[in-house]
């Protein structure tokens, strides 16, 4: 294994948003500010060339830390290097560098392309931030791209609206390509598509990665979809990791309680009768999320320690886990 | 070229345009009135402000179908001897003239502070609203009042009716861009946070670039609407402006100008000179109203 | 079993100004009593369609063209819109994929489910609001005697959710249409009110009608699936069938483009190409273009439903198969 710096670490990434009443109503109703803790402390790295997988349901945190990651929120506490620089220094001339290295894919294939451009424009619009390629030396790039991710050069000349779900996709794709990054955040970026436009696009994705050496962060709920591209695995809960592992140690032998409950909550195709941990609860608000360990309403193993402290992060044979029970070693079995 | 224009035919718009008979009318409508307005230099029967052509003796005639008509002056004629017809002509020619550069100014103040004001948000974006706000608490006839009396006060007499013109232009302009700014605003608010917008900025697009190039083609949609409704009611200022006396000078008489002049003699007899500048005032604003009301519900999104 | 749905060769039509769109074609698949039965397909392939046209609320221009739908061997597509509102509620139940537009947000849950008590069975008021709170109850709605005179937006997404399958089953329909009920879930949601459906229905014998283009749901949920292709029926088989050894090229590349927690594969299976839109349905099959085994037939002629095994499959294959 090399010990070379990995490409992307991020140490205690916190996100908070203020979502206040305006400051007279908050006087005359006597409320108190509310703070949404959309990322509230998350550590990880990503190696270069590996595809690192995000994965939880609504209001874990994922999308705001994938959109922290290419600077479009700034951090309210740690840091997020991308190899050794600062994201936090994305403004200005050497932000325009560091922008040119790390690009995103979004999740909704109708809104992440304008749909008064071209497809050709649309492709080319990193190209004219970034170098000062002539229009002939773009047009061509543009032709290889669309090429590269299964379209045909002539739809340069077409307008979004004209494309399906899966072939927008692509473009974005292309476009997050146009100045060969080297990483990409991918923010469910086939979760709005049909399940066998999905499998294209996930081969796409996997074959551009082999071929260009890509390093991938992949943002998803579908933990399917995360077993198919995945070199490792992180299960966030309420702004925070609560389990990070290697794809196949994770989904043989998923340590904290949240995850063996998303393991067996998936509807399976192939299984009847698997043994089940009890599903049990909801995401509670994340306005006002439980004390101590916010998974411990809902946690079939919950002890009052649970109840007052937050579980520090540790790392038990390679998988870094939250957890008391884990740390301590209390009997957890279903 | 005519490749677009056929695709045009063929498009939603045009299909709606074609199955819809009161659009149908009031463009027409519209076209003929246009061709009337800027066309009066070389069709209007008489040139009513050359006033070597008038003939004072011909004062007063009523229009052709009356018993004392003639088919020289097919509306009949004014206190003056002026032709109506032709007179009406070019009043519509300024009526329009005044709306349609008013709009213009409106749409384009408007339309930039809307976009700057939703896109960067916090205390410029209060600013600009707080100032819209108070804007449109004043009826655009005061306001246009207002800047018509401080620009008279201030303007050396004989330079009046040289400024007359870009003042009431200024003044309804000034009194319609709230409107656009606050619609542009709305959208832009709702473009703000849509993907493209997210990716332009991973990309390092920078922000005047996004908002002009990115938002604002996106955005223009309804302006285009409120444009039309806009035109009808700035030309109905104009018009009550001129009525009231502080709109265009009297050598190049506006719709509301005539009417204003034609309503002294209402009642002694003599209703064809202000009934008629006041029909086709009507006409003009009904047929604009007609077509907005028709492009609004043409261009709602429907089942793709 | 009788049957307690029919669907015989429904056609459903949208006239357009380009022309007539074919959205459902020849469709016929059948539901008995206590039976769970999938209708599963990609976006446009029309199962979404199929579940308005049994409720009746297709919307305008759309219009049934041709067959039929029974309900217990009546005819329920050719009624009129009163008659057809008696029917809904009573003898057919409709959970949809929002439950945040699926309740309405003036009107107390409980109001709204004591209400379709009323106008379908013969109940007082008070009986019906007692059925109601024991309906939340049996959802599995904590503390369902002071919530049930909550607002929807008192409510979370999957309590909601819970609460429009209470007021689907409110007054003991024989026939539940689920549109895509879970989709707008979050996972460990989904799991939750995919128990409770089949639970509930099962107590009340009900026939299910589950349309989602989660084959993973109906794994867990559906005894039968129905697999539709561009407004046909593409194949019909137990799940178990279906999933382990599809007979249609379409299905088989279906089940092959979903990735598994359970085993590892490099490439997913790829189908090239995107179903046609309505404006644009190949002659013959309407999957020829795209299918690996492809035959001149399949070009020209439209396949007939060929019963191969326990499966029903709309391909030329099985014929040639079954004659050689």
């Amino acid at each position: 294994m090399s010990t070379e710096r990995p490409l992307v670490e991020v140490h205690d990434a916190a996100r908070w948003f203020d979502v206040s009443a305006p400051w007279l109503e908050r006087v005359l109703s006597r409320k108190p500010r509310s703070i949404l803790r959309a990322v509230d402390g998350v550590s990880f790295s990503i190696r270069k060339g590996e595809t690192l997988a995000l994965v939880g349901e609504s209001g874990c945190g994922k999308s705001t830390i994938a959109r922290m990651l290419v600077g479009l929120y700034p951090l309210t506490r740690g840091s997020i290097t991308f190899d050794g620089q600062p994201i936090s220094n994305m403004q200005g001339r050497s932000g325009l560098a560091l922008r040119k290295r790390l690009q995103m894919i979004f999740q909704d294939p109708y809104a992440s392309l304008n749909p008064r451009w071209r497809v050709g424009r649309i492709i080319a619009e990193p190209m004219l931030a970034h170098t000062d390629m002539t229009e002939q030396e773009r047009d061509d790039r543009v032709d290889v791209l669309l090429t590269q991710v299964g379209l045909h050069p002539s739809d340069q000349s077409r307008f979004p609206h004209q494309f399906s779900g899966g072939q927008r996709q692509r473009i974005s794709i292309a476009r997050a390509l146009a100045v060969n990054p080297e990483f990409l955040v991918c923010d469910e970026p086939t979760s709005a598509l049909d399940v066998s436009v999905q499998a294209q696009v996930l081969n796409i994705m996997k074959d551009l990665q082999r071929n260009l050496g890509l390093t991938y962060l992949f943002i998803s709920h579908n933990l399917a979809v995360v077993h198919h591209v995945a070199d490792r695995v992180g299960v966030m809960y309420l702004g925070r990791i609560v389990e990070i592992a290697d794809r196949d140690t994770l989904f043989a032998n998923p340590q904290h309680p949240y995850t063996r409950m998303l393991l067996s909550a998936i509807p399976d195709m192939t299984g009847q009768g698997r043994k089940r941990t009890p599903v049990a609860g909801e995401v509670p608000n994340p306005l006002n999320p439980p004390s101590g360990c916010t998974f411990h309403p809902r946690c079939p193993f919950v002890r009052e320690r649970c109840k007052i402290e937050a579980p520090a992060t540790q790392n038990f044979k390679g998988v870094e886990i939250a957890c008391h029970g884990v740390a301590e070693g209390w009997p957890m079995q279903v | 070229m005519r490749a677009a224009l056929s695709k045009f035919w063929d498009g939603d718009l045009a299909w709606s345009w074609r199955h819809t008979p009161v659009a149908i009318v009031a463009t027409l409508t519209l076209l003929v009135m246009l061709i009337a307005a800027f066309g009066a230099d070389w069709i209007a029967p008489h040139n009513p402000f050359d006033l070597a052509t008038i003939e004072l003796l011909d004062a007063l005639k009523p229009p052709v179908w009356a018993d004392d008509g003639t088919t020289k002056y097919l509306l009949g004629t004014d206190s003056q001897g002026r032709d109506l017809l032709s007179a009406l002509m070019y009043g519509t020619k300024v009526s329009l003239l005044i709306g349609l550069a008013a709009v213009a100014g409106a749409m384009l103040l408007g339309v930039v502070l809307g976009l700057i004001s939703g896109y960067a948000g916090g205390r410029i974006d209060a600013l600009i609203m707080r100032v819209a706000d108070v804007q449109l608490s004043f009826p655009a006839i005061l306001i246009a009042l207002l800047i018509d009396g401080v620009a008279r006060a201030v303007v050396p007499g004989d330079m009046h009716e040289v400024i007359a013109f870009p003042v009431l232009v200024g003044a309804i302009a000034l009194a319609g861009w709230p409107q656009y700014a606050r619609t542009v605003r709305g959208s832009t608010l709702v473009e703000k946070n849509r993907e493209y917008v997210q990716a332009a900025r991973v990309i390092g697009i920078s922000s005047p670039v996004i908002m002009f190039r990115h938002v604002l083609p996106n955005v223009l949609g309804p302006v285009l609407v409120l444009a039309t409704v806009h035109l009808a009611t700035a030309i109905i200022t104009e018009a009550t402006l001129s009525f009231l006396g502080v709109g265009v000078p009297p050598t190049s008489p506006s719709l509301g100008t005539l009417i204003r002049v034609g309503n002294d003699f209402l009642f002694s007899g003599e209703w064809w000179i202000t009934i008629f500048p006041g029909a086709a005032l009507v006409l003009l604003v009904l047929s604009v109203n007609l077509l907005g009301d028709w492009l609004r519900d043409a261009l709602n999104p429907r089942l793709s | 079993m009788s049957n307690i749905l029919e669907i015989k060769n429904l056609s459903v039509e949208f006239p357009t100004r380009r022309g007539t769109l074919k959205a459902l074609n020849d469709v016929s698949f059948s539901i008995a009593a206590g039976e769970v039965v999938g209708v599963v397909g990609e976006s446009g392939a029309g199962k979404s369609l199929t579940g308005a046209a049994i409720i009746g609320l297709l919307e305008p221009p759309g219009r049934i063209s041709g067959g039929e739908i029974l309900l217990e061997g009546r005819r329920i597509d050719n009624l009129s819109d009163d008659q057809m509102r008696k029917i809904r509620g009573r003898e057919i139940g409709a959970i949809f994929q929002d439950p945040l537009t699926s309740l309405n947000p003036l009107y107390t849950v409980g109001h709204q489910i004591a209400e379709t008590i009323v106008t379908h069975l013969p109940m007082t008021w008070s009986q019906a609001r007692q059925r109601a709170i024991e309906l939340l109850e049996s959802t599995g709605i904590p503390a369902a005697r002071e919530r049930i005179d909550h607002y929807p937006h008192q409510f979370s997404g999957g309590m909601r959710q819970r609460v429009v399958i209470a007021l689907a089953l409110a007054a003991q329909p024989k026939l539940i249409v689920a549109d895509e009920p879970t989709t707008a879930l979050d996972v460990s949601i989904q799991a939750q009110i995919i128990e409770l459906l089949k639970k509930m229905c099962r107590e009340q014998g009900a026939a299910v009608m589950l349309i989602t283009h989660d084959m993973g749901v109906i794994a867990e949920t559906a005894d039968r699936v129905v697999v539709m292709y561009a407004g046909r029926v593409a194949e019909i088989g137990k799940v178990r069938d279906v999933i382990h050894s599809p007979r249609h090229p379409y299905s088989v590349g279906l089940m092959g483009s979903i990735p598994s927690i359970h085993h590892h594969v490099e490439r997913l299976v790829q189908i090239d190409g995107t179903m046609p839109r309505l404006t644009a349905i190949p002659p013959g099959c309407a999957f020829n273009p795209r299918c690996p085994q492809v035959m001149e037939r399949c070009r020209i002629e439209r396949p007939d439903i060929i019963q191969v095994g326990t499966s029903q499959a709309a391909c030329w294959l099985h014929e040639t198969k079954e004659a050689s």
